[in-house]
């Protein structure tokens, strides 16, 4: 089975976020990248199960400038076969996405994985838009799934609950928590990762349908208001008089 | 201004949908809404209370299936200027498909009406920020975050009128639905109560569940719990679990670590109760109580009956 996960880079979960030029830009001072939590713990560990229990050949894919080699090479370091950066600026997803799929269109992938949301961005594009420039099925926010020859099962969110689906390859899932447990890559994994190929291919597109005008971090707060644990009537008192929220 | 909004209709229709529809409304224009399942008219006919000028129903789309979904809605939408989604699981399937069908820009994740220049205010980098997103295409597909927007009422029951168009075979076969009865979806639910390790065991979550009925609340747990079997993962809020916005959150023996701030700093109101006064959530919240969960949420429970009685 041919095997593709995508995968972007994310700022490190504790990073700082801020802004800069005039909150334009994301401020990347200090800020340590590592692959998006959802494409690394729960697509790419699942892809490698998959080729443990059988047997696959796993491609990532990123769309990207060189100093995205880094999240790369901890990709391949915990496993996958061979990288492809599509180089470019990662602009709007629509734009990430078709790169992704004009290069799956010549690859012939029987799976397409992706995280269920990147950590930065939180859009949930990616496989949508990638499923549907391939016209392939897609599973959205899938937190299961099994392989029995060329048919998959799968377990996906749905409103208060978990449908259970099956679907033929070639198909296109985006991947959520419970479809498998985050791997820390060996020495061994580190040093094959160094003579694993990376390719670097240039997009086919260059439409960009969205793009964002401006960033803003929340207002702070303004400062707890302590309640004596005795006293858990005032509590319902000013949650209900000062907060109206019951 | 022509507004399109896009619902499921094979269950009964969630404070969500009602979002999208208002939503649409205040966009400005006509709204037509868009709805596949087996939902009853009359049911559907209310969506003209918050706005919809009529409603459109696929009766032969029962699968929930994004593929054909998508084919249908882009037969609905060519002449479109917005096409509004709930950012849900479902919107999250068919609004990035309907995108690259109709190359239209997408604003994913919407917490606000647009802005003066045209941007709309999109929740980004978990919750710690917002951004500002532009379309550059005349067509605008917007997903809109559920619990950012009240729902407005205005206007009064619309008409309905019931298609059926199907669009070839269906490749996703649905085998089984597994549905917890009666309990609220995490990311829809107003208010929330949430605990992490400081309960000390999964057997201690009885205590939670009783002031989640007290408050009419739905539960939640904090990324440790989940992980450690202790709570099912969908219960697991933070930046790698679900991102909720309701309007009360209280947090339970959670230390407030900021992968965990960043899935629920949306939420309008936080309450903090934590033994440890030096807990990082303590600066993230609005009323907190330092103190022993097995002391405190007793008597919280108590007090919230006692409120609800009179």
């Amino acid at each position: 089975m041919k095997i593709l996960v995508c995968i972007s880079k994310a700022p490190d979960t504790t990073s700082k976020i801020a802004f800069t030029e005039g909150n334009s830009r994301f401020d990347e001072n200090g800020v340590q990248y590592i692959v998006n939590p959802y494409d690394e713990w729960y697509a790419l560990v699942r892809a490698l199960e998959i080729k443990e229990a059988s047997s696959a050949d796993i491609t990532i894919v990123t769309v990207g400038n060189a100093s995205d080699e880094a999240i790369m090479r901890k990709a391949l370091a915990i496993g996958a076969d061979e990288a492809v950066r599509i180089d470019a600026e990662p602009t709007d997803a629509y734009f990430v996405a078709k790169a992704i799929a004009d290069f799956a269109q010549e690859k012939n992938f029987d799976l397409i994985l992706t995280g269920k949301e990147t950590i930065n961005y939180n859009g949930s594009q990616i496989g949508g838009m990638v499923a549907e420039a391939l016209d392939l099925p897609y599973i959205s926010i899938a937190s299961k799934l099994d392989v029995a020859g060329s048919s998959l099962t799968l377990e996906r969110e749905i409103a208060g609950g978990v449908e259970v689906v099956q679907v033929n390859l070639p198909v296109v899932v985006s991947c959520a928590k419970g479809m498998a447990e985050q791997r820390i890559p060996n020495m061994r994994g580190i040093m094959a990762a160094r003579t694993k190929p990376l390719q670097v291919i240039p997009p086919k597109n260059s439409d960009q349908l969205t793009s964002y005008v401006a960033f803003a971090n929340p207002a702070a707060k303004s400062g707890v208001k302590l309640i004596d644990p005795s006293n858990m009537d005032e509590l319902v008192s000013l949650l209900h008089n000062e907060a109206k929220v019951i | 201004m022509k507004n399109i909004v896009f619902i499921p209709a094979n269950s009964p229709l969630t404070k969500a949908s009602f979002e999208v529809v208002s939503y649409a409304r205040n966009l400005g224009g006509t709204v037509t809404v868009l709805a596949a399942g087996k939902l009853p008219s009359q049911d559907l006919s209310v969506l003209g209370t918050y706005g919809a000028d009529e409603v459109i129903v696929n009766r032969s789309l029962v699968a929930n299936d994004d593929q054909q979904i998508t084919m249908w809605l882009a037969n609905y939408c060519k002449e479109a200027n917005n096409i509004v989604f709930s950012h849900d699981f479902n919107g999250k399937a068919i609004a990035p498909r309907l995108s690259v069908k109709l190359k239209a820009g997408f604003i994913s994740g919407a917490i606000a009406l647009p802005e003066n220049d045209g941007s709309i205010k999109v929740n980004v980098y978990s919750g710690k920020a917002f951004g500002f997103m532009k379309c550059n295409t005349t067509q605008k597909i917007i997903s809109l975050l559920p619990n950012s927007v009240a729902p407005e009422m205005s206007g009064n029951a619309c008409g309905v009128t019931e298609v059926e168009e199907t669009f070839g075979e269906i490749k996703v076969k649905v085998l089984s639905v597994k549905k917890p009865e009666g309990s609220i979806p995490l990311p829809e639910a107003e208010r929330v109560v949430s605990a992490g390790r400081g309960l000390k065991g999964p057997e201690n979550w009885g205590m939670i569940e009783d002031l989640a009925n007290a408050l009419g609340a739905a539960t939640a747990c904090s990324r440790p719990v989940a992980d450690i079997g202790w709570r099912p993962h969908h219960e697991h809020v933070g930046q790698t679990g679900v991102a909720i916005r309701p309007n009360l959150y209280i947090a339970v023996g959670i230390s407030g670590a900021i992968q965990h701030l960043a899935g629920v700093n949306g939420s309008k109101v936080i309450v903090v109760i934590n033994p440890d006064a030096e807990a990082p959530f303590f600066k993230a919240a609005d009323y907190g109580v330092i103190g022993d969960a097995f002391e405190v949420v007793p008597k919280l429970i108590d007090a919230v009956k006692n409120f609800r009685a009179n």
